[in-house]
């Protein structure tokens, strides 16, 4: 059954068609990777997915909703939808376990014991669980990135979506936060993935989506993808961004 | 030029100067909490609100800021009888400062919300947050601990305008020192008194309320903590 199911969605932004009829459709347990050049519409089409942005035309169905752009449905579905974002943006009022613990208190309706127990669960998922009562701006980039997605654990997603979420750290921050996730794909988490880390998605995802002026324009399992990508420009992408 | 000084006349209005101290501190108190509460209620709906809520608190914002203060007591005294509402010289201040301090608190805060980067609404949203526990949790708390600073100042400047009460006869501080001044002629011993006096409310006032600010933010508080 898929979890994620997407028809033909057109997204644009006043005269700019951003995503030019994007149909696609994600299995239980699998795990996708998004590459292809910036502005192709990677991150439009992922916001999309958790309702962030407005589809104009097309239908999309996700971890059992269906996007509406009702308040209250909106809402039911982003409980079940996880998103990290590249700029982490956690909350710098709030201490790390705070962060994670505000959507289970506020949106799920747990005591704040079990959602502390809770927290501090994530935390530790993420190699943070000592770092419960620290403040964003006391921990490097890295372990931000890792309480936020942490703090989308928190609230059991069904799916969760990354965008980019390591290309604002250095290399050595970035293996760690790769490692997070690759631990989330062994434990069966559905997930989108959008990604400048080539081997990284060849690594871990099933499948990559090769996306161009806002359409998919080649798609296959990893490694045939990788090993042997069909068009040309599929070909000279990947041959730019693995030349660095 | 010979002047002498006679403070001593002073001590037989002790007890009105100590009732018209705790009517500016109570003045001042009700002025600065009220006015915060009022201020940030503008702001969220200046921000959030609906079109027609939202202008109606532009207009009072602007015409709070771009008027006197004692003009505001004189409207609400003098000027709403003539529209059938009656006030006590005391409820009429205690409106007026209010009413005063809600609208430049307003601003204060409305700048403060704005601060706050729309990826964070964007992150609380994408948790399941309704609007309303974003504006509590996500949006309201970091605001108000960037500006608490001017929100400070602007207390401590209501304090200091509370004096203009006295125009309409009520008896705060100042008030007192108006009567004291006329009965005994030593002018320049009660106001030089009542000087010192709001030179050190100010000082109270000041450490009193960041005193408050680092009880309610706790990242201000760990931050000050750590410094000393
Ligand atoms: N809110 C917006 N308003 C107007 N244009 C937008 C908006 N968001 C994105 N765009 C435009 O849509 C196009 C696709 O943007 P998108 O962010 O989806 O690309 P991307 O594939 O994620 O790129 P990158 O790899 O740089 O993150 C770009 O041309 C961008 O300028
Ligand atoms: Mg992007």
């Amino acid at each position: 059954m898929s979890v994620i199911q997407v028809e033909n969605i057109r997204k644009r932004f006043g005269s700019l068609e951003v995503l030019k009829g994007v149909s696609m459709s994600v299995e239980a347990g699998e795990v996708v990777a998004l590459i292809g050049r910036s502005g192709s519409g990677k991150s439009t089409l992922l916001r999309c997915l958790n309702g962030l942005e407005m589809i104009d035309e097309g239908a999309i169905a996700i971890a059992g909703h269906r996007m509406s752009y009702n308040a209250a449905e909106l809402r039911a579905l982003r409980r079940d939808v996880g998103i990290v974002f590249q700029g982490y943006n956690l909350f710098p009022h709030l201490t790390a376990g705070e962060n994670i613990m505000l959507a289970p208190v506020q949106v799920k309706r747990l005591s704040k014991s079990e959602a502390r127990i809770e927290a501090q669960r994530c935390l530790d998922l993420v190699g943070l669980g000592d770092r419960f009562d620290s403040y964003p701006d006391m921990l490097s980039g890295g372990q931000q990135q890792r309480v936020a997605i942490a703090r989308s654990l928190a609230m059991q997603p069904v799916v969760m979506l990354f965008d980019e979420v390591t290309s604002a750290l250095d290399p050595e921050l970035t293996e760690e936060v790769l490692a997070a996730i690759e631990d989330l794909a062994a434990q069966g988490m559905t997930m989108i993935l959008v990604t400048h880390e080539m081997r990284f998605a060849r690594r871990v995802a099933d499948r990559t989506i090769y996306m161009r002026d806002g359409i998919i324009h080649e798609q296959g399992p990893s490694d045939s993808l990788f090993a042997e990508p069909q068009t040309s420009e599929l070909r000279s992408f990947l041959k730019a961004e693995l030349g660095q | 030029m010979e002047y002498n000084f006679q403070f001593g006349v002073l001590a037989n209005y002790l007890p009105e100067f100590f009732g018209g101290l705790g009517l500016t501190l109570f003045l001042s108190f009700a002025g600065i909490f009220g006015g915060l509460g009022l201020g940030i209620a503008c702001a969220i709906i200046s921000v959030r609100g609906p079109l027609f809520p939202r202008a109606v608190v532009r207009i009072y914002v602007e015409i709070m800021r771009n008027t006197p203060m004692l003009v505001q007591i004189f409207v609400i005294f003098f000027g709403l009888p003539s529209l059938g509402v009656r006030l006590s010289p005391f409820t009429s201040v205690l409106v007026a400062i209010v009413l005063n301090n809600g609208g430049y608190i307003a601003e204060i805060v409305r700048a403060g919300i704005e601060s706050i980067h729309p990826s964070q609404i964007e992150a609380a949203e994408s948790l399941g947050l309704t609007r309303g526990q974003t504006m509590r949790f996500v949006i309201l708390p970091p605001a108000l601990e960037r500006v608490m600073t001017p929100i400070i100042s602007q207390s401590v400047l209501l304090m200091l305008a509370t004096s203009l009460v006295s125009a309409v006869g009520v008896e705060d501080l100042t008030g007192v020192a108006m009567i004291a001044s006329s009965e005994t002629f030593r002018t320049m011993e009660i106001y030089l008194v009542i000087a010192v006096i709001y030179i050190c409310l100010n000082f109270i006032f000041r450490i009193l309320l960041n005193a408050v600010g680092l009880i309610v933010f706790k990242r201000s508080r760990q931050r000050f903590l750590g410094r000393v």
